[in-house]
Parts: structure tokens; C-alpha cells; sequence
């Protein structure tokens, strides 16, 4: 299947998705699979580096987060549309993806995944230490209640949610045509040998740019409708531990050399997560996140995609 | 003619431990050169810095007629400049046909005007296998091959390079008399094509049988260099492997 193909099918599948939850018309569907999306997204911007290229990145928080603010501080400077803010964020994320690239990727393995945390460490101590965009104390949003085309008004939550249904798709197809490229190639050849991929020809350290700089800017786009959707964002919710977490989870249940690993494994673990947070407590989310995690470390190392074809391969040669 | 390779006077620290000491290297096209040395003499260290694994700290190496010290091991490559692994260092996760797709889609096709077209490309992958007898197992994984198939494929993907100049760093060790006579047979199959190569060995005998020349190393130094004939009855080059 080409790329132009997937890409309208991933736009008819979530046309339909929209249709059904306007439909449906419950807000809080909309505000639990917002939540969903938006770790669709983040997992799939992780796996670009993480899984594609076998660099383990601590710090999606950190590009979640520069999304965020870089929404907080130009609704306060100048006041843009949603989806403005969406490229702006990219743009930001995606140079300081390039920046922490260039400084970190002659580190392999736990250093690396070290120097990402301490990123993530050093941005949240600027954020809580810069006045203008709330600080340690936070930022307000004033969302209004509705948005406005003309004569349509169309339910402020509902617009957030189709902005993310886009951004989901634009990130699965972006994912999706890396794999199937030359650059996916090069990518695969870094996960399994640097030396080897370098004697062959494949410019490692460029592509391990282009893969930061992706990641980084999909986990801006991510962060970038945020603080409308919460209405009040602070570092500690913005850092949060569960997004570097769920990135990195999400990817690994699912499994981590496809664009479905991500998308599996957000569905299943973001949907398990919001049912927790209704029927138990919000402050189960980790635990089941790390329980889950444990399970499928022990039962699918290559995650729910490798099971699957594990299955097939064993199938096919009996 | 001028030579294709010429390590110029080059030098190599590890801390204080001296791998390389001055070495010179001059290699002519479309020869077949043998270069031998006890281990820990600094055989893979000159590759390595031939190949711009490692950079030398002093003199240079030219290939091609083009000073190549500044150039990243990826740009070597481009330049036709290839080499296998000491230990094979295959893609583990990709069939043994996608493994020889890297150096087609990233060296040959960065040339001009080179295997556009995607049916170009698939043949040239089934043509390498082909040629080192790999082809039935071309949708297979390189962890379901034997040692011998394993050298192969690492021989094939630097082939794949279409380089000028082919390195083979050890590419026989542990290998039976017949699978060695195999890689042989392949190794001189290639020189006959054009392709100069440098083989990097310990098994005398399959040495002797290839190289028009032979060098050999000593803690970091060339010791001799010339016909193989003369070379091993060198008395340095016995002192070095038998000890006084």
C-alpha cells in the first residue's frame, strides 16, 4: 500500500471517528479520548528515536512541555489560532530535538537515555524560574466556550479533539512512510549496528538528527494544544513523570519496529489508564502502567506487534 | 601509475600505548596485497584509520588521489573504500537481502545516476547473493546462518559498495580448509573484476596463495614489506613469530 493510499484511509477512519463521538455527544468522550491521542501521538513521536533508531529518550516530558509553554507564552505575547500554535511548537521542539541531538548523540545506550533526563531536569528549572509564563505557580488559559466560524459554533473540547485527530493521523502516516523509506532503512541500520551501517555508507550522525529533530517536534505538536485542554497548566503537570513514562511504555507493549506498536499499545494502556482514573483513582495510572509494563517485558519482549508475528512465522513453517 | 592507497607515515595512540608507529603503506591498483602481523601488532588499528573508524593523530592517508583524513567512515565508503569485519557485524534484524540493500541504497545510489529504478536495485541485491551462494536464503535472517555464511554475507555487503579498494580484515579465521578455499575463490574472483584488495590474515597458507605482496606489522611498525617468498624468510618477520 503507498503512502497516499494510507494516508486517505487514516483520514476516512478518523473522519469516522469524529462523526461517531459528535454523534455520540458526550463531553467527557471527548475529554477522555483527547487524553488517548495525544499519547498516540507522543508514543509515536518517541518511536521514531526509540524504536527506529534504538535510542531510548527519558525526556519526552521536556518536548511535551517546551510544546506546552511555547503555547502559554504566545497566547500571553500574541495571541494565535490553535493550529498556529500547533506549528510553532513543532518548530521549537523540533530545534531543541536538533539541539539535545547534536550535544547527546555520541552517547550510547543509559548515557544517552541519562542526558535526556537531565534535559528534561534543566528545562523544568528554567520554566519554574520564568516569571512570564506563570512560573512555579502556573499559567491560566481562559478557553472560550466555543469556537466560532461564521455562523457554526462548534463545542471548544470537541474542536481540541478533531486538532488531535489530525495531528494522530499526520504523525501515523509520517511514521508509517519513514518505515517503508530509505531513511527507515537507515534508521534500522543505527538499532542494529552503527559501525557497520557507517561502513556501508549510511550517514549515521544525520540521520540521528533528522530522528531527534522528528520525535522532538511531533512531542511539541503533542504539547502544543494542551494548556486550552487543561486550562491551567503548571510544570509539575506539564513535566509530568507519566508522559515520559507512557511514551516509553506505550511503544514497548505495543511493540517497537512498526508505527501500529505505538498506536497499540496507547489505545490499550492510555484507555486502560482513563478507565482507572473513573472507576478506581487518578494515582493508579503508574501503577498500572508499570504493572503492564513488567507483564510484557516477562510475556512479549518485541511487544504485541512481535507476538503477533512470532505467531505468523511458527504458523507459516508448520 | 599512481598508487590507489597511500598511508602516509601515520600514527596511532591509545593513551600511552603507541598501536601504530609511523606506518607507510603504498598500494597500486588492482593489486592483491597480504597483510600479516602477531596479534596486538596494530593490523585492525591501520584499518580502522584507513577506513576513518578511528582517526590517526599523525600523517595521512590518500586514496584515489585525494587526501581523505578530514572524511567521516560513511564518505570513505562513497568513495569506494570498502571493508568487512574481524568479527561479522551483520544488520541482525533485517533479511539477508535488506542487509545488502543498506550499501546499494546509501553508497551506489548516492552516485550519479546509479540503480534508480526499484527493479535495478532488487536484481543487483539477488545477483550479490547469487555470487556468494546465498540466494536461497535471501528472506532469512542472518542469525539462522552458519559461520562460513555469516563471513559471506559481510564479504557481500562490502561488495555491495561497488568499491575500488576492498579490505578484508580477517575474514577466514575459524573456518574449515574447504570454506576457506571458498572465500578464496570469491576474493579472487573479485580482484579479477578490478577490485584491489588488502587481506588481512593469520592463515599462512591461504596468504601465501593470494598475495602478489606481502607487508607485515610489529608492535605498531612495518617490518617488511615486498615479495611473500622473501618477506616470511625475513629474519625480523621470524624473530617477530617465533621468538628468538
Amino acid at each position: 500500500m503507498n503512502n497516499v493510499k494510507f494516508s486517505l484511509i487514516a483520514i476516512v477512519v478518523a473522519a469516522a471517528v469524529l462523526a461517531f463521538a459528535h454523534w455520540f455527544k458526550v463531553d467527557y468522550l471527548f475529554f477522555a479520548s483527547y487524553t488517548i491521542l495525544q499519547f498516540i501521538v507522543l508514543a509515536t513521536a518517541w518511536n521514531i528515536l526509540g524504536g527506529y533508531c534504538g535510542y531510548v529518550n527519558f525526556g519526552s516530558a521536556a518536548f511535551f512541555a517546551i510544546g506546552a509553554y511555547t503555547s502559554v507564552f504566545l497566547h500571553k505575547a500574541f495571541p494565535l489560532p490553535v493550529p498556529l500554535l500547533i506549528v510553532v511548537s513543532a518548530i521549537t521542539a523540533g530545534i531543541a530535538g536538533f539541539g539535545m541531538g547534536y550535544l547527546t548523540l555520541r552517547l550510547r545506550g543509559s548515557f544517552f537515555a541519562i542526558a535526556t533526563l537531565a534535559l528534561a531536569v534543566v528545562l523544568q528549572t528554567l520554566v519554574v524560574n520564568w516569571d512570564f509564563v506563570g512560573g512555579s505557580r502556573g499559567a491560566y488559559i481562559i478557553r472560550p466556550e466555543n469556537l466560532e466560524i461564521g455562523s457554526f459554533q462548534i463545542p471548544y473540547i470537541e474542536y481540541l479533539f478533531a486538532l488531535m485527530l489530525g495531528l494522530t493521523v499526520l504523525a501515523l502516516v509520517t511514521a508509517r512512510a519513514i518505515e517503508h523509506s530509505q531513511l527507515g532503512y537507515g534508521f534500522a541500520t543505527i538499532r542494529d549496528d552503527e559501525l557497520a551501517a557507517e561502513a556501508s555508507g549510511v550517514p549515521t550522525l544525520r540521520l540521528k538528527l533528522i530522528a531527534t529533530t522528528l520525535s522532538g517536534a511531533f512531542m511539541g505538536m503533542a504539547g502544543a494544544p494542551f494548556p486550552y485542554y487543561i486550562g491551567y497548566l503548571q510544570p509539575q503537570s506539564a513535566f509530568g513523570l507519566e508522559y515520559a513514562v507512557n511514551s516509553i511504555a506505550m511503544p514497548m507493549i505495543g511493540g517497537t519496529t512498526s508505527w501500529v506498536g505505538p498506536l497499540v499499545g496507547a489505545i490499550l494502556l492510555g484507555s486502560a489508564q482513563q478507565y482507572a482514573t473513573v472507576t478506581i483513582s487518578s494515582a493508579v495510572n503508574l501503577l498500572i502502567v508499570g504493572l503492564m509494563l513488567v507483564a510484557f517485558v516477562i510475556i512479549a519482549p518485541n511487544g504485541l506487534i512481535g507476538l503477533v508475528q512470532d505467531w505468523l512465522r511458527k504458523r507459516r513453517a508448520s | 601509475m599512481s598508487p590507489l592507497l597511500h598511508v602516509n607515515t601515520i600514527t596511532k595512540r591509545f593513551g600511552g600505548f603507541l598501536a601504530l608507529d609511523g606506518v607507510d603503506l603504498v598500494v597500486q591498483p588492482g593489486e592483491r596485497l597480504g597483510l600479516i602481523g602477531p596479534n596486538g601488532s596494530g593490523k585492525s588499528t591501520l584499518v580502522n584509520c584507513v577506513c576513518g573508524t578511528l582517526r590517526n593523530e599523525v600523517g595521512s592517508v590518500n586514496f584515489n588521489g585525494e587526501v581523505i583524513d578530514k572524511l567521516t567512515a560513511h564518505e570513505r565508503t562513497r568513495r569506494g573504500l570498502a571493508r568487512s569485519f574481524q568479527l561479522p557485524r551483520p544488520f541482525h534484524s533485517m533479511s539477508l537481502a535488506d542487509n545488502l540493500r543498506i550499501p546499494l541504497l546509501y553508497t551506489v545510489r548516492a552516485r550519479e545516476g546509479m540503480l534508480h529504478a526499484h527493479t535495478d536495485l532488487e536484481a543487483r541485491c539477488h545477483q550479490l547473493l547469487e555470487l556468494v551462494g546465498l540466494l536461497k536464503k535471501a528472506n532469512q535472517l542472518p542469525r539462522d546462518l552458519t559461520q562460513v555464511e555469516m563471513r559471506k554475507l559481510e564479504l557481500a555487503r562490502a561488495m555491495a559498495a561497488e568499491p575500488k579498494l576492498l579490505i578484508a580484515d580477517e575474514s577466514m579465521a575459524g573456518l574449515s580448509h574447504s570454506e576457506i578455499d571458498d572465500i578464496l575463490a570469491l576474493l579472487f574472483r573479485l580482484n579479477e573484476t578490478g577490485i584491489t584488495v588488502i587481506l588481512i590474515e593469520h592463515i599462512m597458507s591461504a596468504v601465501m596463495k593470494f598475495s602478489q605482496r606481502l607487508a607485515v606489522l610489529v608492535s605498531g611498525k612495518k617490518v617488511a614489506d615486498g615479495k611473500p617468498e622473501d618477506v616470511v624468510r625475513d629474519p625480523e618477520v621470524v624473530r617477530a613469530y617465533l621468538g628468538q
